[in-house]
């Protein structure tokens, strides 16, 4: 009856984070943005909970909770944004939604003649 | 027990792979609760029991309801409600399923070698030398609850609505 190898653990967590880089870099939804940082997120949790179990310690499971309550406040904040920008935009597309694009030039225009900005 | 841990890293690293090509939200929602399952299976094998319980909980149950609403908020998709969308999430939560029953009837499950850290010990680490942080928490949730209720009254008002 072995224990899991530390090693294991680790190499889990590093293929969970990679797999959400690469989900960041490649898609261009900004929904599957936010869900790709929650993946990253909870495998930085996973290597904190694989540290703490290799040295007896709670320290990795308080770390794990802080990491959790954060990621919580940050998809809140984050859906927040994205459905303004939705509502503004009726898009999603990371690339359409540039600081110089046509659209936000507009928008920024009519926000400032309603005094809004 | 290292077939349990290689079956639960495979299916978690397999639904992971699934979310991040899905074209649909949905269906990428549906295999991240999988992985998530999965990743709190590693957890609980790794002698981490609470937090295995609070991954499920508030990421599987909690933030992924979060992206549910943003996603129905925003408008599905017409084949978003298709019973083929559900052979993919349910074969790899099948095998999660197996473990379980693995476990349980091979009567292993308390002889694992890795060192338990209970919920107590938890508790007064995070509420001695990590209260400080505690604290610094509940400023962030306060800081999110504030600016996600700001935005969502800037909502309101882009939607043409009344605030409040």
């Amino acid at each position: 009856m072995a224990s899991v190898p530390f090693e294991y653990g680790l190499a889990v967590a590093a293929a969970l984070f990679l797999l959400g880089l690469v989900g960041v870099l490649v898609r261009r939804n900004l929904l599957f943005i936010l869900l790709c940082v929650e993946i990253m997120l909870n495998a930085a949790g996973l290597a904190f909970i694989v540290a703490g179990s290799r040295w007896g310690q709670a320290d990795g499971q308080v770390m794990f909770i802080f990491l959790l309550s954060m990621a919580a406040a940050e998809v809140a904040v984050g859906l927040a944004l994205i459905l303004l920008l939705y509502s503004r935009h009726k898009d999603l597309d990371s690339d359409a939604l540039g600081v110089g694009s046509v659209q936000d030039e507009d928008e920024r225009q009519r926000l400032a003649r309603r005094g809004d900005a | 027990m290292n077939l349990v841990y290689a079956a639960s890293a495979c299916v978690a690293i397999a639904a992971t792979v699934m979310v991040i090509t899905r074209r649909n939200a949905v269906h990428a929602l549906l295999y991240l609760v999988v992985s998530l399952l999965a990743v709190a299976v590693i957890m609980l094998l790794l002698g981490a029991a609470f937090v295995a319980a609070l991954e499920i909980i508030i990421y599987a149950g909690a933030i992924m309801v979060l992206f549910v609403f943003v996603i129905m908020l925003i408008g599905p998709r017409n084949d978003t409600v298709n019973p083929r969308t559900w052979v993919g999430p349910v074969i790899l939560g099948l095998v999660l399923l197996a473990e379980l029953v693995y476990v349980i009837t091979s009567g292993k499950a308390t002889s694992v070698a890795v060192k338990e850290v209970t919920p107590r010990q938890v508790g007064i680490a995070l509420l001695g030398p990590y209260l400080i942080g505690v604290e610094v928490t509940a400023f962030l949730l306060l800081a999110g609850l504030v600016g996600a209720f700001h935005l969502g009254r800037r909502l309101a008002v882009s939607l043409g609505r009344k605030g409040d």
